[in-house]
């Protein structure tokens, strides 16, 4: 069965994209690297630690992991871009996961900043994966100036609050002429299968993997769970019903 | 001169070259990007590109992040 992936050109053998932030220790990074069977990670682009040992891009070499550098942390269309070219140069890869969010409490997109960074980084020759809000018209904004996928937030950054909004996911999907990656707010894997069931192409998850209890078991469910609420998708779910439906035959029954 | 390197302000011999930064800074220049004032110095110059006093010079890797 073919159902690859394909990102901007390149197929990916896994739909669960993961984020490496928030794992304690570089060990958990490899071991929820390996359990979730992802072919793509996120990084972030910090200040060079002199005194730090082992990096990130060693352990997603050895796994054959792609790398998306991330803008994390950027507040300015500025910010993200400059951010962007850095990890160009220093990955040597023009994709980039852009992120401009508005503030710490809420880390939302900022949708007039984001917008004009992405339109700078498609000129400047980027696979652009914008992180952006649940809103089926910026995302079709950002798709009209050339970004190769569309991220729509399921809840906050880190709130484990599932898809507070199914109905705009599902109005994103509908229209999307690119990929859409429901990418944060997921806090468990029920959450990734209705992602997938609702026609996502894939799912982008950190915290809810690199802080769970267990991280290599949660990494291992999350990977199941794209599988199943993909699968689910294609294979096309009963329409809902006001009452019940009996499966049992309801002919011939005996006079009892 | 003096630039700042990571926020550090750091000494260095007139027409110090970035390449000579990153080395004086790091155990390998693996993985990294700079930016001197707000600007990306793509790697391919840092041999001939040569500082000034009062720079601000930025040098960034991938880390774990979301």
């Amino acid at each position: 069965m073919d159902d690859e992936l394909v990102l901007a050109g390149e197929k990916l053998g896994s739909r669960l994209i993961l984020g490496t932030g928030g794992a304690p220790s570089m060990q958990v990074v490899d071991e929820v690297v390996g359990a979730s069977g992802t072919a793509l990670c996120t990084v972030s682009m910090r200040r060079v630690d002199p005194t730090t040992t082992g990096s990130v891009l060693d352990i997603l070499g050895r796994h054959g992991v792609r790398v998306l550098p991330n803008t994390a942390g950027c507040r300015t269309a500025r910010e993200a871009v400059l951010t962007a070219q850095l990890a160009r140069d220093a990955l040597e890869t023009n994709w980039v996961k852009l992120e401009v969010v508005a503030d710490d409490d809420t880390l939302l997109p900022d949708a007039v900043e984001l917008l004009d960074a992405a339109e700078r980084l498609v000129a400047d020759g980027f696979q652009v994966f914008p992180y952006t809000n649940d809103d089926p018209i910026l995302a079709r904004r950002l798709q009209r100036v050339g970004c190769v996928a569309v991220m729509p937030l399921g809840a906050p950054i880190g709130s484990g609050l599932g898809i507070l909004n199914p109905h705009n996911i599902e109005l994103i999907v509908a229209e999307a002429e690119v990929p859409v990656v429901l990418d944060a707010g997921v806090g468990t894997a029920s959450d990734v299968a209705l992602a997938m069931e609702l026609g996502c192409d894939a799912v982008l998850l950190a915290s809810a993997v690199t802080r769970a209890q267990e991280p290599a078991m949660m990494a291992a469910a999350m990977s199941a769970a794209v599988t199943s609420g993909r699968l689910a998708r294609r294979a096309g779910r009963i329409p809902r019903r006001e009452h019940a439906r009996a499966s049992s035959p309801t002919t011939g029954m005996a006079v009892l | 001169m003096r630039v700042t390197v990571n926020g550090e302000p750091r000494e260095f011999d007139e027409g110090a070259t970035l390449a000579e930064v990153v080395a004086a800074h790091l155990p390998t220049d693996k993985g990294v990007a700079a930016a001197i004032d707000g600007e990306v110095a793509p790697r391919g110059t840092w041999p001939t590109v040569a500082l000034r006093d009062g720079q601000t010079i930025e040098l960034l890797t991938a880390v774990q992040g979301g």
